[in-house]
């Protein structure tokens, strides 16, 4: 056995975004030991660029009077399309008001009530002077009160150095620019993981007595999406290699519609929200037919499937980046643009060089966030392996079900931090750090015969980067926005190939130290696992909830798939298992979720 | 219009073979529209050099990953469009922080050293109580501490600098615009006393010469030109009040 750098700690925690840092907190402010793993700097990570805000019922500003968990609740709920569990959508929306107050304990200079006068949909809006100085909220869909609690357009951010400065604070260990690559399990528990760095390429062993996965989504699976470049995920696809854990619901994608072509840079709903069109490659404006009453401003699934409707009858304009559509906001106005929509002028200038006072902005959907993930209980502990955690983007905890609403991500970071970091630090006292050098070394030793292999595969004949783009293609190709049996059936058929050529593939360097080339081969298969299990869930489920939508069966269907899908990855048959469990319904029973006439299936064929 | 064929000249090192001198490498690439320095160097690595080291993490110019030197001025890649570059481009990893291969610098380890030298947190003993509202703060103040906060750290201020590059402890602009961010900030209840010990020496405020290279090359537009001066003037004011007390 090679030499190898061991770390041992009573608490292993890889991510280092909000989830994973604030569950770090709770945990060190108990007294334990906490190490964090990050692919980059911490304050690099996806956290960083939530803009919107977080969702709590605080009910401080006029918009919001009466709010209250309660009503929380109910918007959740209705979101996920009944898909979420309700246990933890109510421990959630009663944690989350101390989440956000705890945040500005700690520093988060959280935008406050004043009473500057302002006027929204025409009327002049009167804060309650009782209230000026707390903390203030904006308005997001699928939300009865105004409830996203914000730092000016940075909140993502402001929380983010925010919670990392408590970590700094609490001299929690946090090693940078390393990678997991397995976990360290013995079929039953989990000891801790198998990592490499990032610097030099070296491998590295960390022991612990619980294990946290925290590292987000999977939005890079799809090449396109709103996703930071980091989330490809890694953490799912090492809970999913042990063989023992199940993901839930990877077939749980959210699009949305205005990603900017090519970077699929978000460009916000408020874009539309203030009277943007989109138009076709003739400059018409086709979402008038589609949805006579809502038109644009359908919610965000209904939105993003006209738009592929329309482009896939002909009407998309080509351009090297493939089809996409046109986001008009020119008639609004120079000076609505340069005032209200400031940021997506901004974003159109620097990311495309275009003025969007005088030119159109391309736009096509854009996969936005992973619903699904490590499935967890409600606690935060996986299914199937014992001292293994998950939490954020990277868990299926489960609180958005099939959609997730806007400004319930970032309140899940910070919520379930907060929840799931304190079970994981009562549970880690009691767990007793029995761990065999041998597995350690065996495990660490397969990761080195990895490398080592690609390394010396000289006779392989897939390149990395080809397979990648190819395995994009196939989800954005079959398993998107619309989606049906046939062309699910293809990219199951080819996903299949496709994992099977993962180990075929040949570096075209030499693949030492920390090399980038290498890191992609070492990443690739895994995140094609992830990919599979995305299409054989879509397959399977025979239904539309929430952002899941099959042409083929557009009605939601509680009586045959009121239940959650379990992927689990069989070594033995090289492809994913599926298993099922029900959905508790504890309050809210399954109901009309009232988005417009959509959500049921197309208004109609044309 | 025909494309325009460009020319990107990148400093090349691989920390793998330390006795290979860095040295200038060029690559050739078809312009397409709407194309950023974030495009042309993930096509680079796919289609012509695998083994090529850079940063990027949301490519939107929100974490501060992909600060290089773009033709010897430290800006984003991210945001940089091609149309805004000449034929030839050079390109080179940020001075100061650690080269860690070809355009990757280590800013992450050098921004927590500063945070932790600068003890970058909220010094309060109040505990945090769960069922008390929030203590109110006035939305101008609250706006004004995220003014400072805005920073991403993404090492454009500490590269252009003259100081920084020159004296290895200089916590540089963004560290004290850092500082100003908690010197605001009523949470925060350290003294004046305690913030000089942070900053008040030649490694933090005094340590400026006044270059403003940090001010020019902000890609986010922090005013960080007040933040120094907001800083050294309370620094001034708390030296003043301490040799007034020793007498």
């Amino acid at each position: 056995m090679s030499e190898y750098p061991l770390s041992v700690t009573d608490v292993l925690i890889i991510g280092a975004g909000l989830a994973g840092e604030r569950a770090a907190i709770e945990a060190a402010s108990q007294g334990l030991n906490v190490t964090i793993l990050s692919l980059v700097p911490p304050r690099r990570s996806h956290s960083s660029a939530a803009q919107g805000g977080m969702q709590a019922a605080l009910g401080n500003t006029a918009m919001g009077r009466g709010d209250s968990p309660d009503i929380h609740f109910a918007d959740t709920v209705k979101g996920s399309d009944w898909g979420c569990d309700q246990d933890v959508a109510r421990m959630f929306v009663e944690m989350a008001p101390v989440a956000v107050r705890e945040a500005a304990h700690w520093g988060v200079p959280w935008t406050r009530v004043s009473t500057e006068k302002r006027i929204y949909d025409g009327e002049e809006i009167h804060e309650d002077p009782e209230k000026v100085g707390l903390i203030t909220a904006r308005n997001f869909g699928g939300t009865a009160k105004w409830r996203t609690c914000y730092t000016a357009d940075g909140t993502g951010h402001a929380l983010l150095y925010t919670t990392d400065s408590m970590v700094l604070k609490l001299g929690v260990t946090v090693h940078d620019r390393v990678e997991a690559l397995s976990l360290i399990h013995d079929g039953e528990r989990c000891y801790g993981a198998v990592a490499r760095c990032l610097r030099t390429g070296n491998l590295r062993a960390y022991a612990a007595r619980t294990t946290v996965i925290a590292t987000g989504g999977y939005g890079r699976l799809y090449g396109v999406s709103t996703n930071a470049v980091i989330n490809e995920g890694t953490g799912m696809a090492i809970a999913l290699e042990t063989g023992k854990v199940p993901l839930g619901n990877m077939e749980a994608v959210q699009f949305h519609p205005t990603g900017l072509v090519p970077s699929g840079i978000l460009i916000t709903e408020g874009a539309r929200g203030d009277g943007g069109h989109l138009l076709d490659k003739n400059g018409y404006r086709f979402m008038p037919d589609y949805e006579p009453k809502k038109k644009e401003l359908a919610s965000r699934d209904v939105v993003s499937r006209r738009m592929i409707q329309h482009m896939r009858r002909g009407y998309g304009v080509d351009s090297p980046y493939g089809q996409h559509l046109w986001l008009d906001i020119r008639h609004l106005g120079a000076k609505h643009i340069e005032t209200n929509l400031r940021e997506i002028a901004s974003i159109c200038r620097k990311f495309r060089g275009i003025d969007p006072v005088h030119e159109l902005i391309p736009v096509r959907p854009t996969q936005h966030y992973s619903m699904g993930g490590v499935r967890v209980n409600k606690y935060g502990q996986a299914y199937g392996l014992q001292n293994l955690f998950a939490l954020g983007e990277a868990a299926c905890w489960d609180l958005h079900g099939f959609n997730r609403l806007g400004g319930n991500s970032l309140a899940e970071t910070i919520v379930s931090g907060k929840i799931v970091g304190e079970q994981i630090a009562e549970y880690t006292k009691d767990v007793s750090l029995d761990i065999r050098s041998t597995l350690i070394d065996r495990h660490v030793q397969d990761q080195a015969d990895r490398i080592q292999k690609l390394r010396d595969r000289r006779d392989g004949t897939e390149d990395v980067f080809r397979l990648r783009h190819e395995m994009e293609e196939i989800l954005r190709e079959h398993v998107f926005v619309f989606r049906s049996a046939e062309p699910l059936a293809e990219a199951v058929r080819q996903l299949h190939a496709l994992h099977e050529r993962t180990s075929d593939i040949r570096l075209r360097g030499r693949g030492l130290g920390a090399d980038p080339e290498l890191s992609a081969a070492l990443r690739l298969p895994g995140m094609v696992k992830l990919a599979y299990c995305i299409a054989k869930g879509a397959l399977a489920r025979t239904e539309s909830r929430g952002s899941h939508f099959r042409e083929d069966f557009p009605k939601r269907d509680d009586e045959n798939w009121l239940k959650r899908t379990l992927a689990y990855w069989s070594s033995e048959r090289n492809e994913p298992v599926l298993d099922y469990e029900p959905v508790v319904i504890t309050e809210s029973p399954p109901g009309d979720r009232g988005y417009g006439e959509a959500t049921s299936g197309p208004a109609s064929k044309k | 219009m025909e494309a325009r064929n460009l020319t990107f000249r990148i400093l090349r090192y691989n920390p793998e073979t330390p006795d290979v001198k860095p040295y200038l490498q060029d690559f050739q690439l078809v312009e397409e529209p709407g194309m950023t320095l974030f495009i042309v160097l993930n096509k680079l690595r796919e289609e012509q050099d695998p083994s090529l080291r850079f940063d990027f993490v949301c490519r939107a110019s929100i974490c501060g990953s992909c600060g290089m030197l773009i033709n010897g001025k430290p800006n984003l890649a991210c945001k940089t469009l091609t149309k805004t570059l000449p034929d030839v481009t050079t390109l080179m990893p940020l001075p100061v922080f650690k080269l860690l291969g070809d355009l990757s610098v280590d800013t992450g380890v050098w921004f927590r050293d500063v945070s932790l030298r600068t003890e970058a947190w909220i010094h309060t003993d109040e505990v945090f109580q769960p069922d008390v509202p929030e203590g109110k703060m006035d939305n101008e103040l609250a706006q004004k501490i995220y003014e400072a906060e805005r920073c991403i750290e993404c090492g454009c201020c500490i590269g252009g600098c003259a100081t920084a590059n020159i004296k290895p402890n200089f916590i540089g602009a963004a560290g004290v615009n850092r500082v100003a961010r908690f010197m605001m900030d009523p949470r925060d209840k350290r003294t004046e006393q305690e913030y000089f010990e942070v900053v008040g020496s030649e490694d933090g405020v005094f340590g400026c010469v006044g270059l403003m290279a940090c001010d020019d090359n902000c890609p986010v537009g922090i005013p960080l030109r007040s933040q120094l001066a907001y800083v050294r003037r309370q620094m001034a004011l708390a030296g003043w009040h301490m040799s007034r007390n020793k007498k």
